[in-house]
């Protein structure tokens, strides 16, 4: 244990306070990152799996230096802004799904044979709306068409 | 049980405000789970879904660790952090499956408490245990290559245990002539004592009814 604590008497590391200081800083950024991104990938679950991963700083476990930590915060910042754009993107894809589905449910022979699931939605459950006519063929070459509503499978 | 507390080298100590190690020995073979433990762990499996999988990470000390594994140049999604790795190994084998003691006891209480635990063959252990970088030309036993300096590995007195949240040296895990477990926790910032604690009561109390 003395060789050891000789050794860290000699450390680089203990001796550049400003760099600890820097590497402390990092180091809290990470933290808050890793909260961030945690709560988006929770957030699309279960409509998207979000890609949460960022390159290893190192290959074991180490006191990563000012480098490394700089890369995985800048790593963990690109996540989380892809997280967003995807997020976003989904986001109005879902809105818009909406938006034609109440047009299908006001209108359903100006929408026939469409189909949105709860999916499309960003519900859970596999149900759908679907726009087909009343009494099969009859109805289709009458005109009488409406909205069916799926309940989804039973379990 | 006694639970007894490591040290960390200084400097890795200043880096990491909050790391720690503490260990408890058990006097227990490794063998099949006596079926409390192994009913225990069914009944963990039935509590335990996908659900709390995802949400996991949200909470105080799987993220604890999640961002200590960050911090020390890890990708906990590649290197899964023991909860997590337990929760992974949950969901693709349908349930807890008994691996028999200590294992068993490990994942029960790594499952419900969160907090890192491993173990070793407590008589190949020497002094008390630490957290410290390595030295120059120090190798983990068994590996054909020395360590690079500077990795952070879980030492007593002589050398290197195994590396920190990674391989155990050679001879020194939990075998068939094990008599004596050392159950280890890793503590890091943001992970109450108060859970460390109870971690290392429920293991020891687990391999103890044996």
């Amino acid at each position: 244990m003395a060789v050891l604590l000789e050794r860290d008497a000699f450390s680089p590391l203990r001796t550049g306070g400003d760099e600890r200081l820097a590497r402390d800083e990092l180091r809290r950024q990470i933290a808050r990152l890793e909260r961030e991104l945690a709560g988006l990938f929770t957030e699309a679950f279960p409509r998207l799996a979000l890609d949460t991963s960022v390159p290893a700083a190192a290959p074991g476990p180490r006191v990563a230096d000012l480098g490394e930590l700089e890369r995985v915060r800048d790593a963990l910042a690109g996540r989380i802004a892809e997280a967003r754009a995807v997020l976003a993107d989904r986001a109005e894809l879902e809105s818009r799904n909406r938006e034609a589905l109440a047009r299908m449910l006001a209108d359903p022979a100006a929408h026939k044979w469409e189909r949105i699931s709860r999916d499309d939605l960003g519900e859970p459950g596999c149900g759908h709306w679907h726009s087909r006519p009343r009494l099969g063929l009859l109805g289709m070459l009458m005109g009488w068409w409406r909205v069916k509503v799926s309940s989804g499978c039973p379990l | 049980m006694r639970a007894q507390g490591g040290w960390v080298a200084p400097r890795i100590a200043t880096e990491f405000p909050g790391l720690g190690i503490s260990w408890a020995e058990v006097d227990c073979r490794p063998g099949k789970s006596p079926e409390p433990v192994r009913r225990r762990l069914r009944d963990l499996s039935d509590r335990f879904y996908g659900g709390h999988a995802i949400h996991m990470r949200e909470r105080p000390i799987p993220w604890a660790y999640r961002v200590f594994f960050r911090q020390i140049g890890l990708e906990p999604d590649g290197t899964p952090t023991p909860v997590e790795r337990l929760a992974l190994e949950r969901l693709h084998d349908g349930a807890f499956k008994s691996h028999g003691l200590p294992a068993d006891a490990l994942s029960i209480a790594i499952a419900e408490t969160g907090v890192a635990l491993r173990a070793f063959d407590a008589d190949q252990l020497q002094g008390p245990l630490c957290i410290r970088d390595s030295a120059p030309g120090e190798s983990l036993a068994g590996q054909p290559h020395d360590l690079p300096q500077g990795t952070l590995v879980i030492a007593d007195e002589r050398s290197p245990v195994g590396l920190l949240f990674g391989a155990d040296a050679e001879g020194k895990a939990v075998d068939r002539e094990t008599r004596r477990i050392a159950i280890v926790s890793v503590q890091v910032n943001g992970v109450p004592q108060m859970s460390v604690d109870e971690a290392l009561w429920m293991v020891a109390t687990a391999l103890e009814s044996t």
